[in-house]
């Protein structure tokens, strides 16, 4: 990439299921503001906006960037709205990122954002369509089958989904920001809970969140110069990906959009074994069996061996080499279209030191991934503590 | 005092014309007269049902029509057991992949007359159609699909549909 470019700020909205005390610009403001307070800079700093979210339908508010540009200091300047389904948030960091790498800005904010209690997004997932048999309940509905199919193709025992569900619910519990905190999570709660769409469970699904995420990219003389008591997170590489949501022979439970996206990251960021060089990564997994499929997806093993890692504890805050999620992820927060920056902004803050209580003891490299849509949308980047 | 108004419910509506496009139109208008057509891609030969019109890996027009069986397999599925906001059938009932015979690629249909509890991957099925005066340019004129009687499919044979 031609021009090094850094996290320098970063900011998110404490994540409930109603934000009833903010409106949406509200809450991009509040995630917007505390980015800009941690970068030490003001509204007046920012060159230019970058903002995602899930489909206008979800809210019902048609192309909201244009209402929401006086409250992000946006009115004059170049603002650019970023589609791409769940994984939206991941992508318009990236486009934020590529701003800057490109030298056209110096200052970038970058804000993503979902008020899943203005919205309904399970009857937006689900039109009816001529073609179609009106079958489809939601996002479970359609990832339930891939996780089925997983599942057969690797042998993995029931009890692997449960596991990632406790893990990561047990740490959103040092998130203070993070929506869930089920101060009781146990296996058998998440056994027990109701099967919604088999072989999802209740607990092995994400919530429903109102939510804001935000951060400002700076150029290397930017970052320089940044008064910000923390350190700068360096981008060391990105990339993004996407494949038809539909065609004859195409891999659903392991993409390979998701594969290539990865393997560009790493070329980039001169990794050749992810699960050795990448000290901790925060992962899209929506629904808990996407820890071990992204495992594979993105050559954290072999083929087949991702619920295997999971089994082993590889994976958690607590004891894990590669600990995965340690905000809680999405299992534990999501606003929809954020869910993706948080992803990205979690793995900066993990650089940067400032992750308080669910911190990893020094990481010197983090990944972000995010995915979206029919598993057809990827966005990645690999983060580090030293400019590239 | 009355309390303040925070939250205010506005039901909007949307009404739109589909204009399914000449694959689709096909489509339809098979499933009108209770037969299933797909299309197959002249270079890759694989058989999308419902076509499209075009073959997303090679980027060509399907142009060569193709009548499928009324019979195909359950690649993977689900047993829906939530209730959602339009929601047409009782829950809980299994959602699946049903690859055709004869079809590339596997579509979402409505499985009936089998307990959820019995329902695999790889179970051969059939599909049921609503009565030849109902019959019509939609998806509802399959009323779903139900076991056919016949040996499961060996998971080989579909494993690369998933």
């Amino acid at each position: 990439m031609a021009q090094r470019t850094a996290v320098i700020g970063v900011g998110q909205t404490y994540h409930r299921s109603k934000r009833e005390d903010v409106s949406i610009a509200g809450l991009v403001r509040e995630a917007a503001q505390r980015a800009l307070e941690d970068a030490q800079m003001d509204w007046a700093d920012i060159d230019a906006v970058v903002i995602g979210k899930a489909p206008d339908m979800f809210e019902g508010v048609v192309m909201p960037e244009l209402y929401l540009a006086p409250a992000l200091g946006a009115v004059g300047k170049p603002m650019i709205r970023v589609h791409t389904a769940g994984s939206v948030g991941g992508s318009t960091a990236l486009v934020a990122a590529h701003l800057v790498a490109s030298g056209t800005h110096e200052r970038v904010l970058t804000v993503a954002f979902e008020k899943q209690s203005d919205s309904d997004a399970m009857w937006a997932l689900s039109i009816p369509q001529p073609f179609s048999a009106p079958l489809l309940a939601g996002a479970g509905g359609y990832f339930a089958p891939i996780i089925r199919a997983y599942m057969r193709r690797s042998g993995a025992p029931d009890h692997i989904g449960i596991m990632v569900a406790v893990k990561d619910r047990k740490q959103a519990l040092k998130n203070p920001y993070a929506h869930l905190h089920i101060e009781d999570i146990s296996f058998e709660m998440v056994r027990d809970s109701i099967m919604l769409w088999d072989p999802v469970r209740y607990l092995e699904t994400c919530p429903s969140s109102d939510g804001a995420a935000a951060m400002v990219l700076a150029s290397e003389a930017v970052a320089d110069r940044s008064s910000s008591g923390t350190p700068p997170a360096w981008i060391h590489g990105m990339a993004m990906r996407s494949e038809p949501t539909m065609f004859a022979g195409r891999d659903q439970v392991n993409p390979k959009a998701g594969q290539e996206c990865a393997a560009d990251v790493y070329r980039q960021a001169g990794i050749t074994e992810p699960r050795r060089e990448i000290d901790v990564a925060e992962v899209y997994v929506p629904f808990s069996w996407y820890e071990p499929m992204w495992l594979e997806n993105l050559g954290f093993c072999a083929e087949g061996d991702g619920w295997k890692l999971t089994d082993a504890g590889a994976t958690a805050l607590d004891g894990g080499d590669i600990p995965w999620n340690c905000s809680g992820g999405v299992l534990s927060t999501n606003p929809i279209g954020a869910s993706g920056m948080l992803r990205f902004l979690e793995a900066a803050m993990q650089v940067r030191g400032q992750a308080g209580e669910h911190q990893v003891e020094t990481v010197r490299r983090s990944l972000g991934q995010a995915y979206g849509g029919g598993s057809q949308f990827f966005a990645m980047w690999v983060l580090g503590a030293d400019k590239p | 005092m009355s309390e303040p108004v925070t939250m205010l419910e506005t039901p909007i509506k949307i009404e739109y014309e589909f204009t399914a496009g000449l694959a689709q139109s096909r489509y339809l208008k098979g499933i009108s007269e209770g037969k299933f057509l797909g299309q197959r891609c002249p270079k890759c030969t694989k058989v999308y049902v419902p076509p499209r019109g075009s073959c997303p890996t090679d980027g060509v027009p399907t142009t060569d029509e193709v009548e499928l069986g009324n019979t195909g397999i359950v690649t993977t599925y689900c047993v829906v057991n939530v209730p959602f906001q339009g929601q047409s059938i009782e829950i809980p009932y299994i959602c699946a992949q049903i690859l055709l015979d004869g079809a590339n690629i596997a579509f979402m249909g409505l499985i009936q007359e089998v307990p959820t509890a019995e329902i695999r991957m790889g179970m051969r099925v059939e599909a049921v159609w609503v009565d030849k005066k109902d019959l019509g340019p939609t998806m509802a004129s399959v009323k779903y699909f139900r076991p056919s009687g016949e040996p499961d499919a060996a998971y080989e044979t579909f494993s690369e549909y998933l």
